[in-house]
Order: C-alpha cells, then structure tokens, then sequence
C-alpha cells in the first residue's frame, strides 16, 4: 500500500470529558494516531469505552476539550459551526445503525439531501444521486420510502448517501447492528468494496467478527487504546 | 441550498401532516376572514350613510329661526336679500304646517310647506306631471298645489291628479303637478307633501313671516365660508341673540358620522386583529412541538451537512408558509362571509383592496415573527444531541 505524505487524519492526543453531577467523567484520554487515505480502519471497544464520543469527533460532529485533530491538513478546533458543517457534507460520509433515514423522504431524495446542501446544480445531482444508488443495487427501488424498504435496503440508501457526494472519508456506526447476519454481511460486503474502490473507511463496532473484516484494527477501552494493529506507515 | 429547494422541502413537510396544519392555520384563517369581513362591513355602513347624507345635500345649509323678543322671523323680502349675500347661489324659504286634506268622503291630515320656485332646484325635487309653483302664483297668492305621489295615490288612485281640486282646511286648490317620487331621506318622509306657494301659506296658515331657509352655496366647498356670512347677517338682524337661530349643515354632521362610523371600523378591525394574534401564537406552539418532534430530522441533517442557516430558513418558511397559506384561504372566506352579508342582511359590505393586503401582510408577517422562536430553537440544536434522540 502507498501511503500518500499526509495523512488524512491526525489525532494528536485527544482528550473529552463530560460534566456530570458537577463532577467531570473523562471519555477520552489522550488519544492519538494517524489515519492515511484509503485505509480500512475498525475502532472496536465494549459500550461505554469512548468510541462513540470519538466517532463523533472524527465526525466533527463535536470539539474535543483538549489535543488536536487535523482532517485533510484542517485544524478542526479551530473552525466554525458554519465550517464544521461544510467538512461534513464534502469530506465525511456517515452511515449509521439507525440507518437514520428521512422517513417523509423517497430513496432519492434522502440520497440527495447532502448533495442540496451543496448547492449542487439539479442536473450534476441527479447524476450524482443514481450512480450512488446504483453502485448499492437500488436502482430499482429510487422511488420508493424508506418503510417500504427492507433493513438492508435502507442501509444501503444509507450508504449511498454516504458516498454520492465522493467524500474522502466513510465513517460507519455499527453498520450492521439493526440487521441479521447475513444482511448484515451483504452491507459489509458493500463497504469492503467501497474501500476497494478508494474510499477511506472507519468502522465503529463492539463486534470483533465485523471488526476483524478490516485491515486495521484500533481497539479502545476505558477511553485509551490499548491495541492498534495492522497500521500502516 | 437554494430558496426553491427550501420551500419545495418546506411544503412537503407541511403536506405531510395535512389535519394539523390545517388546524394549525386555522387561527390565521379565522383572524384573516374576520379583519376582511367586519372591518368590509364597517366601510360598507360608512359609505351608505354618506350616501344617505349627500342626499341632503352637501352645499346645503338649513337655517331655522326661533327669533328673539318681537322679532320671531323674517319677512319674505328680508329672506329674498339674503341671495345678495356672496358665495349664496339660492334661497328656499319654506313655511311648513298641516292641514285637513279632503276630497269627497277621503280626508287625512298631511304636511303642508309654501315654498318658492327656488325649491325645485335646492331640493332637487322635480314635477313628474303639470308644472312646478311659479313667481307668479306667489305674486297673486294663488290657491295651487303640488302633490307628492302618496297623496296623490290616496286621493286620486291612478288618475292623473293635475287639474284636479283638493279641499284644503276647507278651501279648494287646484292640483297642478305631480312630485317625483324620491323616498324617504335621512331627516323627512317627501312623498306625502303638499307644496303651496309661501305668500299663499302665509294667509292660510296664519303664520307670520318665514322660519325655515333652505341655502344653496355656490360650491360644497364655500359652504363653511357662506355659512360665516349668513351668521353675521343673522346676528345683525338678531342683535347677536343666543339662541335666536340654528344652521345646519349637512357636511358638519356628515364629517361627525363618518369619524364615529370609522372609529367603529377601526375598533372591529382591532378586534379582529387580536384573533391573528392568537392564531400567531398557536403557529408558534405547533412549530416548537414540531421542532422537538423532528429532532433526530434535524441532527440528520446537521450530520449530513446542513447549515445553521439552512435549518433556519427551513423552519422559518414552514411557519410563514403556514400563515399566508391560512391568510390566502382567510381572504377567500372573507370574501364569500362579506357577499352573504351583502345579498341577505340590509347591512352592505364594501371590500376593498388596502384591507385584504393588510390583512394578508400581517398574517405574513405574524407568521415570520411567531416562526423565528422554534426555528431559532432548531437551528442551535447540537448535532450529537439530536442525533442522541431515540
């Protein structure tokens, strides 16, 4: 693997904490590592060991209290809400357990709704929005509501929310925890190909099995990382 | 994103909970009819008593004299000077009474005025048949008359009356027109009169001297300058009595009745108002419960990229969507409440244009006002905590 000069994500020593009954509960302690484009990274850890709250920075859906996060050679503590909202549309694509779908909203127009938020002319967009779907095998289904879908269809409308705007970062929350398994191995399979295809993949899961399915695997507990094998460069 | 992409995502979310925005905007409807019909209604009740009034005749100015010591009138040559007077285009002196009106066995008592061919075109009160009162029956005191069409319903049925007689308190005259028939006007009944001329009235009603003028100005606009030179020549002749004479003058009543008709409107209309209002205040509370609804919506769509500015606007269009949609179907009712009133009730309702705009613009601007709260409150939702949401 040629790992580019810059890595894509650089975590240096993060640290949060939440306020609870005046007292603060740290989450995260000093975490650091390096994450280069186009790897395939899981970050395992039991409920509770931080890996939501970390998700949710790597997101940049929150700031960190303390250490720095750089996402694509941007220092992301030092941005507005207004900036941190653009990052997330063009550079991260979320996949959530939820799926978290817009249920009054057709497949289309919840594979959409980034691509709007960018001001995307119509025509690009709607190219954009059926080769996502397409490249998930829901060509057929672009019309129809999410409750019309089945789990792994609407992961999969999900999914290609995720990536019809290209982002450089794929961040999925247990994917596959709201589906059977072998729903739940079909969607994997869709996100190994991403990854073949380019795209940088961070799997957040507490299963080892799903966790294991990745090149690289970032294990967490109690709000440290205890273990990080398989890393590149 | 752009406005079209907003509104399109707005109404999509407003048809899809179509009975509560209904209900939601029902306040706006409510409030919108109501200012169009009652303040319609106040304009409509406004314009046809001014009509009723102009009917008098807004260049008009009725002098009554109740005299002072020995002096209890004028006579009919000081009255005919009175048209030296600048700015005084006619004089009408009128002597009014009753009289036994008989005719074989029919006999009523109706209102008698002596009048001058200065009447005619004062009162604007025309012959529809025979001739009009003439100088020259008033020179020779002539026994003539003219009858207001219920008299001469009453007498005559449908007979021509001219050439006919009436005994009048026992004396005959001779019937010589026929009145138009112009209804009641806001002060007197005119088609149950008889009109014989003043000098004749004068003999046969005892009475000395004129107390009723009726004076034409030249202008409706000289009527208050006419009127401040008739006072002083009154005064003169009076000796500055109080008391000694009252002028009326349709426009002064006029201008009272409109400004106590238009405070009436205005109070409708505010009244109305309060009902927008509170149709604001209940767009405001849908929208906040709708925002704590749609919380996980929100982070969603924070998470995916959307801009405080974009949920902003999201919200604010919902809610101001709501109260014109409310406002539009307000009018529409308006509207149809102010023809009912029309067509099945005496009162008349006048729509105009400037109070559906007002209507429609405060309903607008209500729902921007009362839209900013709940979407102020979604736009600073926290990603991570509306996406906690379960």
């Amino acid at each position: 693997m040629i790992s580019s000069p810059r890595p894509l994500i650089e975590v240096d020593r993060l640290s949060h904490g939440y306020i609870m009954a005046g007292e603060r509960i740290p989450v995260l302690q000093n975490i650091s590592f390096r994450i280069h484009d186009g790897e395939f990274v899981a970050i395992i850890g039991p409920s509770g060991s931080g890996k939501s709250t970390l998700m949710n920075m790597l997101g940049c859906l929150d700031v960190a209290d303390a250490g720095g996060y750089m996402l694509d050679g941007q220092d992301v503590r030092q941005l507005s809400d207004n900036k941190l909202a653009q990052i997330r549309n063009e550079k991260i694509g979320f996949i959530f357990q939820q799926y978290n779908l817009l249920p009054k909203l057709s497949a289309y127009e919840n594979v959409e709704l980034p691509l709007i938020y960018r001001n995307m002319p119509h025509r690009e967009r709607k190219k954009a929005v059926e080769a996502a779907l397409r490249s998930v095998g829901l060509e057929n289904r672009m019309h129809n509501r999410p409750s019309a879908l089945s789990g792994g269809q609407q992961q999969r409308v999900a999914i290609a929310r995720a990536i019809a705007g290209n982002p450089p970062i794929l961040l999925a929350d247990e994917p596959t925890g709201a589906l059977d398994s072998k729903t739940g191995a079909e969607v994997m399979e869709t996100i190994k190909d991403l990854n073949r295809k380019g795209h940088t993949i961070i799997l957040i899961t507490h299963d080892l099995s799903i966790a294991e399915q990745a090149k690289r695997v970032i294990r967490i507990m109690d709000g440290e990382i205890v273990e990080d094998r398989g890393a590149a460069g | 994103m752009n406005l079209y992409q907003s509104i399109k995502m707005a109404l999509k979310s407003i048809l899809g909970n179509k009975v509560r925005s209904f209900l939601t905007m029902l306040g706006i409807i409510i409030g919108v009819s109501s200012v169009i019909t009652l303040v319609s209604v106040g304009q409509g009740t406004t314009s046809s008593i001014t009509e009723q009034l102009e009917g008098l005749g807004t260049d008009l100015l009725t002098v009554n004299i109740m005299g002072r010591g020995a002096t209890t009138s004028l006579t009919y040559a000081e009255v005919k000077s009175l048209s030296e007077i600048e700015g005084i285009k006619a004089v009408s002196p009128v002597i009014n009474g009753s009289a036994t009106v008989k005719k074989g066995t029919i006999n009523d008592t109706y209102t008698i005025e002596g009048i001058t061919p200065a009447y005619e075109e004062v009162k604007d009160f025309h012959v529809q048949a025979g001739r009009y009162i003439l100088d020259i029956d008033n020179e020779y005191r002539m026994k003539v008359a003219l009858i207001g069409t219920e008299v001469a319903g009453d007498f005559f049925g449908t007979d021509n009356p001219v050439g006919q007689t009436l005994q009048l308190n026992g004396s005959s005259f001779t019937v010589v027109g026929l009145l138009e028939s112009i209804g009641t006007s806001a002060t007197e009944s005119n088609d149950d009169k008889i009109l014989i001329p003043i000098t004749t009235a004068e003999r046969f009603m005892q009475t000395r001297g004129i107390r009723s003028i009726t004076v034409q100005a030249e202008s409706t606009d000289l009527v208050e300058r006419t009127q401040s030179r008739l006072e002083a020549w009154l005064n003169e002749k009076f000796k500055s009595a109080d008391n000694a004479y009252t002028i009326f003058n349709a426009q002064e009543m006029m201008d009272t009745l409109n400004s106590t008709t238009q405070m009436l409107s205005m109070a409708l209309g505010g009244i109305a108002g309060i009902s927008l209002l509170v149709g604001g205040i209940g767009i405001m509370n849908i929208m906040l419960v709708s925002v704590s609804e749609r919380t996980r919506e929100i982070g969603v769509r924070k998470a995916i990229g959307a801009k405080k500015r974009n949920i902003l606007l999201q919200f604010m269009i919902e809610s101001t969507a709501l109260s014109s949609f409310g406002g539009l179907i307000g009018i529409g009712i308006g509207y149809g409440a102010c023809a009912l009133i029309s067509t099945y009730s005496t009162l008349s309702a006048d729509v105009s244009i400037a109070v559906v705009l007002i209507a429609f613009g405060f309903s607008l601007f209500i729902g921007v006002v009362f839209g900013m709260i709940p979407a102020n409150k979604a736009a600073k939702l926290r990603p991570i905590y509306a996406l906690r949401n379960d």
